[in-house]
């Protein structure tokens, strides 16, 4: 391991320059939406940032929902069934 | 004009040579060259009813070729070469037996103009596919695979009294629409039937249970065949049912929360694979020519991006021997290909713009909210978002950044790059340009849909984009749940305890009555009865004095002994007496 070749993401500064890039592109996103003509069928979809709103919203819903309520119930050691 | 044949039959009867090929590259060249003779046969069928067989009075029909039979027809050939490039590594003729003639019956299925025929190749389905799940010889691939047989077995009598039910009713073996307004127990046990190979909710457990342990190259055809025949068979018989919006929506949402807490990263797949049918389901229940085309459009799709996702889990698995998340990450400094691969087709599954999912899931979306089906719409809005948490990030992540894991191996091996390779382009020419490909095949073509609308690109990039910002936020604050080795319970609880509190009831209950039996009738009465033909006066003398009738001594046994004529006397008597009551 001691004289293999640094990789990618093995430099912090690498993860750090692409959650930039990320959160750069994320702002863009927010921008944009408000020069964009929306044609919808529900007019919520028209709601500013309401795409935006939703996906990070449906996404934190889903991990606490999965870790804090499923996960209690279901868990079993892996050889529940032998 | 070429000869033709039934489609599915190329498949089904050239499976059974291969076997017969020793040499290596005969074999390749051979496991390659059928799915091109089969596909050049079908582009040779005319459109119609073809090869018709008169059975019993009725009409069966081997090749009923329209655009929806068709489209699946395509995309089962194109699946087919590239899992066999996948396996073309693999030495195990009996995976590479099972595959073609799971294939033949899919294509079997699909091309099937009469519900006798369809039944016929629906069980050879089942057939085909337990041997990709028992070829991995392991105690649990087998138990796996025993119990996916009895599934199926299950829902194909299922299918068998409603196809029988159906005919008696309606006098035709006509594979055509059916439909649940008639309100025949036929038609909705056909309906559950095809349910059971879909996946639907709580009858799903056999796909995520089974489809996990199955060879690593075999789940490439499970993830294509039954499931998206079954999308099929749907699509035929029960479009704008109402209860499939209900069901494929319930089957976008509830493999979700699944997946996130899911160790094992085929399980997490096979989880999302019921994820992307719920949204066929649901165009299919909506239907609509838009929504219909939509969920076919849709299959075709994710045959290929899930094939392309379960190939990258696979060639990791190959390399390394494992599949847990908490086993893999950082993979991506020895498998760069694979990775990059496994991310298209997480971009594809996600439906990013430029990849295949987002031209086809948008259609099912689009049919939903024009139909004003508001908290449906929600609710596959959700799902969407989910998806990409679950496969698009969870998956890539996990195998190959995530930590460390310190596992250095080598590239997959060429023929799993080359299968993934085709798989990877598809799902970006697809996603790029789906007026040159999948949009050609659709079944109406009185629909227009045009995809990429800035609205709708804005849309979607902002969904994935702030998905992946709950899950990169979650992350580095520790609240995304950490990986456990762990497995978690899902319906097939019921079945597999069951089937063990079963067998302790019977066991218990019968084993009671059976220890009852067995110490009457074979430890006490035999015995009895020999002590009583040998020495019948004096042993009758005991079981009185035992039983305090006689007192006093009892005489010696040998003064006791009868003589030879009196028990035939006794019998005789016997039979005189049942003789009369019988007469008289």
């Amino acid at each position: 391991m001691k004289n293999e070749k640094e990789h990618l993401f093995d430099k912090p500064r690498n993860v750090k320059r692409l959650l930039t890039i990320f959160y750069g592109f994320l702002a863009v996103l927010l921008i944009g939406d408000f020069f964009i003509h929306k044609h919808t069928d529900f007019a919520w979809e028209a709601w500013p940032e309401f795409y935006a709103t939703y996906g990070f919203v449906a996404c934190v819903v889903l991990v606490l929902a999965a870790k804090y309520l499923l996960r209690p119930i279901v868990k079993r050691r892996e050889d529940y069934y032998d | 004009m070429i000869n033709t044949v039934p489609p599915g039959l190329i498949f089904i009867i050239g499976a059974l040579f291969i076997p017969l090929i020793k040499n290596r590259t005969m074999k390749c060249g051979y496991l390659l060259l059928l799915p091109i003779i089969s596909f050049i046969n079908l582009i040779h069928i005319p459109v119609g009813t073809n090869f018709t067989v008169e059975f019993l009075g009725y009409n069966l029909v081997f090749a009923e070729i329209d655009r929806l039979s068709l489209l699946f027809g395509y995309v089962f050939h194109l699946i087919t070469v590239i899992a066999v490039i996948y396996a073309l590594h693999v030495k195990d003729d009996l995976q590479h037996v099972a595959g073609y003639i799971y294939g033949g019956a899919a294509l079997g299925v699909t091309f099937a103009g009469d519900l006798l025929s369809l039944f016929v190749f629906w069980e050879m389905l089942t057939v085909g596919s337990v041997f990709l799940i028992w070829a991995r010889r392991t105690q649990k691939s087998l138990d796996a695979g025993f119990r996916y047989a009895l599934v199926h077995i299950v829902g194909g009598l299922m299918l068998l009294a409603g196809i029988l039910m159906h005919i008696h009713s309606t006098g035709s073996v006509d594979f055509t629409y059916i439909g649940l307004e008639n309100g025949n127990l036929g038609s909705y046990l056909i309906f559950f039937g095809f349910g059971v190979n879909c996946a639907w909710p709580l009858l799903h457990p056999w796909l995520t249970d089974a489809y996990p342990e199955a060879t690593i190259t075999g789940v490439i055809f499970l993830s294509a065949f039954t499931t998206k025949t079954a999308v099929y068979a749907l699509a035929r018989a029960f479009p704008g049912t109402s209860m499939l919006i209900w069901i494929g929506a319930v089957m976008t949402m509830f493999p979700i929360f699944y997946a996130v807490i899911e160790n094992d990263l085929r399980r997490v797949l096979a989880y999302s694979l019921i994820n992307q049918v719920g949204f066929m389901v649901c165009g299919i229940g909506i239907g609509t020519h838009l929504a219909i085309n939509g969920a076919v459009s849709h299959a075709f799709n994710d045959i290929i991006f899930k094939a392309l996702l379960f190939m990258s889990v696979g060639a990791v698995m190959y390399r390394t021997g494992k599949v847990n998340a908490t086993d893999l990450g950082g993979l991506y400094k020895s498998m760069p290909l694979t990775c990059l691969f496994c991310i298209v087709g997480a971009a594809s599954i996600s439906a990013f713009p430029l990849f295949s999912g987002f031209v086809s899931k948008s259609m099912v979306m689009s049919a939903a909210s024009m139909g004003g089906m508001s908290l449906i719409w929600f609710m596959l809005l959700f799902a969407s978002a989910g998806v990409f948490h679950h496969a698009g990030i969870k998956i890539p992540f996990f195998a190959f950044f995530s930590h460390d894991s310190g596992i250095r191996t080598k590239e997959a091996p060429l023929n799993m790059l080359i299968a993934m390779g085709i798989a990877a382009f598809l799902c970006i020419f697809i996603g790029t340009f789906p007026q040159y490909s999948v949009y050609r095949l659709l079944p109406f073509t009185d629909v227009v849909y045009h995809p990429y609308t800035p609205t709708h690109i804005m849309a979607q990039t902002q969904l994935l984009f702030f998905s992946a910002l709950a899950f990169t936020l979650l992350l580095l604050s520790g609240i995304y749940p950490s990986e456990i080795r762990a497995i978690n319970l899902d319906f097939d609880l019921f079945y597999r305890k069951g089937s063990k509190l079963a067998v302790s009831v019977v066991t218990t209950f019968a084993g009671g009555i059976a220890k009852g039996l067995d110490y009457v009738f074979i430890k006490t009465l035999p015995a009895k009865l020999a002590a009583l033909s040998k020495h019948p006066l004096s042993s009758m003398m005991k079981e009185y004095k035992n039983a305090g009738v006689v007192t006093g001594s009892t005489p010696e046994t040998s003064s006791m002994l009868m003589p030879s004529g009196v028990p035939v006397l006794i019998a005789v008597a016997f039979l005189f007496i049942l003789a009369s009551v019988f007469l008289f």
